[in-house]
């Protein structure tokens, strides 16, 4: 039997196959950026999200501004959003030495894509580092708040409207405070992680002498909470407190509705992941630049790779900068 | 045109990539000092149910990502077919993901204002 020829009319095209690979990319690369596509799939679900919740609560959610407003060696002063331009400073850098870095293995320069890998791995640890602190810094709060009945978060402010934190508004009782441990109380409520540093009664008892007034996290028109009269303050402090809160964890914060803290841990962090296993990634290729591999196999293609993992970490961050600081 | 620039890049790419870097750093301050002042006018004009001030933020940092997708990961030197099936893929099911989400968030706030979340308890 003859074999058949089928002519289809597409010999020579593109989309009629053959053995022409019709995207003009490698496999490795190929697959590096549908990696991408499908991981940028999963952070914008996760923004998407985080965007869902914060129209929920549009009118109460907390304002970045006053959230973020720390910066290294400037303990106390109101530096809004400094440090994270910083942070994505550092990043867009680390960004332009992995660029260079690719285009030194182009032009199969090994010590200058060694150099260059080495700083995008200093720049990729530095913004590591960054992170670190500014959760520190988000875990730890600044002035504290309560929390009322209704799982609200109110805080305190002076006359002026500054913010108020709760050592100034507690009036130290005596009496003994005691740690609720499941062995020797109820067994079905859990342990408390550690005691506040002051009990409600304590705030109570010292917002009665003062003359502070209660910040509630619902915004009005020009976008800033609104604060109560002494009246309303009172009422609110004594009908409604039921908890100190300091800091944030993943069940409660002193900044507004409990998702605010949840996203943050889950977005920065899941995208801070992505920085670690990138930085391990780059120490990996940067031992293979150093001991010849890339140069024996003329092509410096692995770093090209890795460097497209590197730019998207770098892309994720853009926009959590946008969504998380800025809007 | 795109496709031969491999060979062509091989010289060298490194003035495209600090002229990329600038925009990006000029973008990234322009938006900083935008969310410092937040001046007034932006914030109080509303297009869209947002105000003018994040549009702005939002347009910003779609064109950072343009640049850092096609000049630093050279997007640009990708054949048509690649960059479609990335760029178009992800376009697509992003803005219906948060049309859909944020309409949602947008209702459940509605009713929770009518009576059913209360500030006073």
């Amino acid at each position: 039997m003859e074999a058949t020829v089928v002519r289809t009319g597409t010999e020579g095209k593109t989309w009629g196959g053959g053995s022409k690979s019709p995207l003009k990319a490698s496999y490795g690369k190929m697959m590096m950026w549908y990696f991408i596509t499908s991981d940028a799939l999963t952070f914008s679900a996760f923004l998407a999200a985080y965007g869902f919740s914060r129209y929920k609560f549009i009118d109460s959610w907390p304002i970045a501004d006053e959230v973020f407003n720390h910066f290294p060696f400037m303990h106390g002063t109101d530096a809004p959003m400094y440090y994270v331009a910083l942070m994505t400073f550092i990043l867009i850098f680390s960004s332009v030495t992995m660029v260079l870095a690719v285009d030194a293995g182009h032009q199969m320069k090994k010590s200058k894509v060694t150099l260059y890998m080495f700083l995008t791995i200093i720049g990729g640890a530095i913004f590591l580092g960054s992170q670190a602190w500014e959760w520190k810094n988000f875990i730890k709060g600044e002035y504290g708040a309560v929390e009322t009945n209704g799982g609200q978060i109110i805080q305190f402010v002076d006359a002026e409207g500054e913010r108020v934190a709760l050592e100034k508004v507690a009036k130290v009782l005596p009496g003994d405070r005691v740690e609720h441990e499941r062995k020797n109380g109820l067994w079905y409520v859990t342990d408390d992680s550690s005691l506040p540093t002051y009990s409600i009664d304590e705030v109570k008892e010292g917002f009665k002498e003062s003359n502070y007034l209660v910040r509630t996290q619902m915004l009005d028109e020009n976008g800033a909470k609104t604060i109560l009269s002494r009246e309303e303050s009172l009422a609110m402090i004594n009908d409604n407190a039921a908890r100190v809160v300091e800091g944030a964890n993943l069940t409660r914060n002193e900044y507004g509705p409990p998702l605010f803290a949840d996203f943050f841990f889950f977005i920065t962090g899941f995208h801070g992941f992505h920085v670690f296993t990138g930085v391990l990634i780059n120490i990996i290729i940067f031992f293979n630049v150093i001991i010849g591999t890339y140069e024996k196999r003329k092509s410096y293609e692995m770093v090209e790779k890795v460097g497209l993992y590197w730019h998207f970490v770098d892309l994720v961050w853009v926009f959590v900068f946008t969504f998380f600081y800025l809007v | 045109m795109a496709h031969d620039a491999s060979t062509h890049e091989h010289q060298s790419a490194t003035k495209r990539i600090w002229t990329v870097f600038a925009i990006l750093s000029i973008i990234t301050i322009v938006e900083v000092i935008l969310g410092i002042i937040k001046p007034a006018s932006l914030v109080e004009t509303s297009f869209i149910y947002m105000s003018l001030l994040n549009w702005i933020f939002i347009v910003l940092t779609i064109v950072k990502a343009y640049y850092i997708t096609w000049a630093f990961m050279h997007m640009e030197h990708e054949t048509k077919g690649l960059r479609r099936s990335v760029v178009w893929t992800v376009i697509f099911l992003i803005s219906y993901l948060v049309f859909i989400l944020l309409t949602e968030g947008d209702y459940i706030y509605e009713v929770y204002k009518n009576g059913y979340v209360s500030w006073n308890f």
